[in-house]
């Protein structure tokens, strides 16, 4: 009963002086909504983002290229030798994975993987005296839909129709609208082996990526092995499986065992997923630093309510209240500042993100105008409430141990 | 004589400022349950340092103060106030009621705190002190809407809300007219002599003093005079 005394006199002293708890609570409520809507976006976007990298291609590409250059075999014959070697060249192997078609059946036995070969290459898409280079990438359609979004980015057409078309070619609409090429128009396509092959427009698709829009195209496999001349040759394997975040532990795992660079995405992605760290960081700093501005604000007026009511401090204490009593009643006015802050704070952060919502905005290397990605979860509003009553207890915990230090006698005496 | 209810014992307060101050000197003073005492003196004599050490608000640099006839060095703060919450009322020169609440919470107060009566009784309670003082319409009023007079006697109801069976007054008519004075004068006298509470008043007026069966004068620290009618 004696706590909901001390509840009593803080809600008082705070209701008595209107202004300064509003401005206080503002603070806070600024801090919170701020950063429901940053953190929202923050990692919002960071989601989007990963989700592309994730989900735009394979999880592991297995090229047939080695990390290190393949040490002459005089070295493995004497490992303890002092033996030296110049002038030489190191042995030119047939590039392309050897038995891919084995080591794709093989990754494919585990439940959630699906792995294909592909043979990428470049090549020259001429059409009425234009010409373009292109990156060739000769893919298993049935398979390329789980492997990479491409599916989802077809505009006319569609990848299945390799199948049914002999000699048939999927392009960008970058690429097409350079060209002059509509659907099922035939165009020259020209391999650096000097095979020329007119092949047939069976797909155009657009990703938002430039570099693939107007520079990739895909063909059979079968049709990359005679255009590149490369007979049942794959100089890639790729991997998509269940849960991207294994991708890492399983590409060295293929590496060690097959000895071929085996990239997964968080390698080919390293510097951009060190970004978002960079950015989290700014992010919380910032934010940081709105809620120390806020709780600055609230340590401000619960010390100047002390400072102002040491009167009443003393005489409450003379009529028996303790020190407790005393630092408990400005301790709730920071609890009750901080989540009046906190619960304005997330009605601001609900507008905020309502707001936020409508802007479209265009990203750079994309060209379609995008929604901006946020994430509106639990978790913000939680943290951000969490920030707010921490930062206001903690603000209000100096002034109102002082508070509660007070003895009543040396302000008595000086009153009276 | 009936037992003592509070007592001082060889009590000096020293002051450590730069240069010490001597508030009371090598004070013994024993007070008895229902007795009525008032307490005159120069002005820096030590009457409200006197008043601070009875009440416990104050403690000595050497001597004992003993409440019940129980030695209280030694005692926390807490403790201490526990004391002062159950059986100390103090009323000062200036009322120090507290601005925010109403005359009647002001009085609940002390009752609040010490838990012992149900919300109901207590506002009851504060009700039936303030109509005590004649001031029950004055209940629902903030403390800056009230003549001194009322003030003080709200402070007084206060005082007196758990019941204590000492009541210490500081010079509680000093800033009050004549008439108003008289009304105070009255109600102390009626808490000694009609309630049987104790009662302990620094006062600068010499009808007051004169009022109380009991009178001590203090000139520097020190008891002058222990007088009793
Ligand atoms: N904070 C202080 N610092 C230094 N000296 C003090 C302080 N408070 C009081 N004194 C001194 O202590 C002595 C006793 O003061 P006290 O207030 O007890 O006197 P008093 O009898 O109540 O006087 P008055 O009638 O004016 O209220 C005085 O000499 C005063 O100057
Ligand atoms: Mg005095």
């Amino acid at each position: 009963m004696f706590w909901r005394v001390s509840i009593g006199i803080a809600a008082a002293q705070l209701s008595h002086r209107r202004r300064q708890t509003i401005v206080s609570t503002l603070g806070v409520a600024l801090g919170v909504g701020f950063f429901v809507a940053t953190s929202a976006l923050m990692s919002g976007s960071e989601k989007d983002m990963v989700q592309r990298l994730v989900d735009n291609a394979p999880h592991i590409t297995v090229k047939d290229e080695f990390r290190t250059a393949a040490p002459q075999p005089v070295f493995a014959a004497y490992p303890a030798g002092a033996v030296s070697l110049s002038n030489t060249k190191p042995r030119e192997y047939l590039r392309g994975v050897k038995n891919h078609g084995a080591k794709v059946e093989e990754v494919s036995r585990q439940t959630g993987v699906i792995a294909a070969s592909a043979l990428t290459g470049t090549a020259i898409v001429r059409y009425a005296a234009k010409d373009v280079s292109a990156a060739i990438a000769g893919i298993d359609p049935e398979k390329e839909r789980f492997l990479t979004t491409i599916e989802e980015d077809m505009r006319q057409g569609s990848l299945m129709r390799l199948r049914t078309a002999s000699q048939g070619i999927v392009i960008g609409e970058g690429m097409a609208a350079r060209l002059g090429l509509g659907m099922d128009d035939l165009a020259t396509v020209v391999s650096p082996e000097g095979i020329v092959r007119r092949m047939k427009i069976v797909g155009l698709f657009r990703t938002g990526n430039l570099i693939l829009d107007e520079g990739q195209v895909y063909m059979l496999l079968k049709d990359a092995q005679v255009l590149l001349d490369k007979p049942f040759v794959a100089n890639r394997i790729r991997i998509k499986i269940a849960d991207p975040d294994m991708a890492e532990e399983m590409a060295a795992d293929l590496e060690s065992r097959w000895g071929y660079r085996t990239e997964s995405w968080q390698e080919v992605n390293r510097d951009f997923l060190g970004l978002f760290v960079v950015r989290n960081v700014i992010t919380y700093s910032i934010v940081g630093a709105i809620m120390a501005v806020a709780a600055f604000g609230i340590f401000n007026i619960i010390s100047t309510v002390v400072i102002e009511k040491r009167r009443d401090i003393a005489i409450l204490m003379s009529m028996g209240f303790r020190g407790s009593d005393i630092q408990w009643v400005f301790l709730v006015q920071g609890v009750f500042v901080g989540m009046i802050g906190m619960v304005m704070g997330w009605m601001l952060g609900l507008v905020l993100l309502q707001m936020l919502g409508t802007v479209e905005m265009t990203v750079p290397g994309l060209m379609d105008k995008q929604k901006l990605p946020l994430e509106k979860g639990l978790f913000q509003f939680g943290v951000g409430g969490l920030f707010a009553l921490v930062s206001a207890v903690a603000a209000a915990w100096i002034p109102a141990r002082k508070a509660s230090q007070v003895r009543p006698v040396d302000i008595i005496r000086g009153a009276t | 004589m009936s037992e003592a209810i509070v007592e001082l014992r060889s009590v000096t307060r020293v002051l450590q400022e730069v240069v010490p101050v001597t508030l009371v000197r090598d004070i013994d003073l024993t007070i008895h349950r229902g007795e009525f005492v008032s307490v005159t003196g120069p002005s820096g004599s030590g009457k409200s340092s006197l008043l601070y050490l009875l009440g416990l608000l104050d403690l000595p640099t050497s001597g004992h103060v003993l409440i019940d006839g129980e030695d209280t060095a030694g005692f926390s703060p807490d403790h201490l106030a526990d004391i002062r919450l159950a059986k100390l009322g103090f009323v000062f020169q200036f009322h120090f009621l507290l601005p925010e609440f109403t005359v009647l919470h002001n009085v609940t107060l002390p009752m609040l705190r010490l838990g012992r009566l149900g919300e109901k009784e207590i506002r009851e309670r504060g009700m039936s002190l303030l109509a005590d003082f004649e001031i029950a319409d004055q209940a629902k009023k903030r403390p800056e809407q009230l003549s001194g007079g009322q003030r003080q006697r709200v402070a007084v109801a206060r005082a007196l809300a758990n019941d204590p069976p000492l009541i210490l007054a500081d010079e509680p008519t000093g800033n009050l007219d004549m008439r108003n004075s008289e009304i105070v004068q009255g109600i102390f006298a009626r808490l000694a002599a009609e309630q049987g509470r104790t009662v302990i008043a620094v006062t600068h007026d010499k009808d007051f003093a004169d009022s109380a069966p009991r009178n001590i004068h203090l000139v520097d620290g020190r008891i002058e005079s222990d007088v009793k009618r």
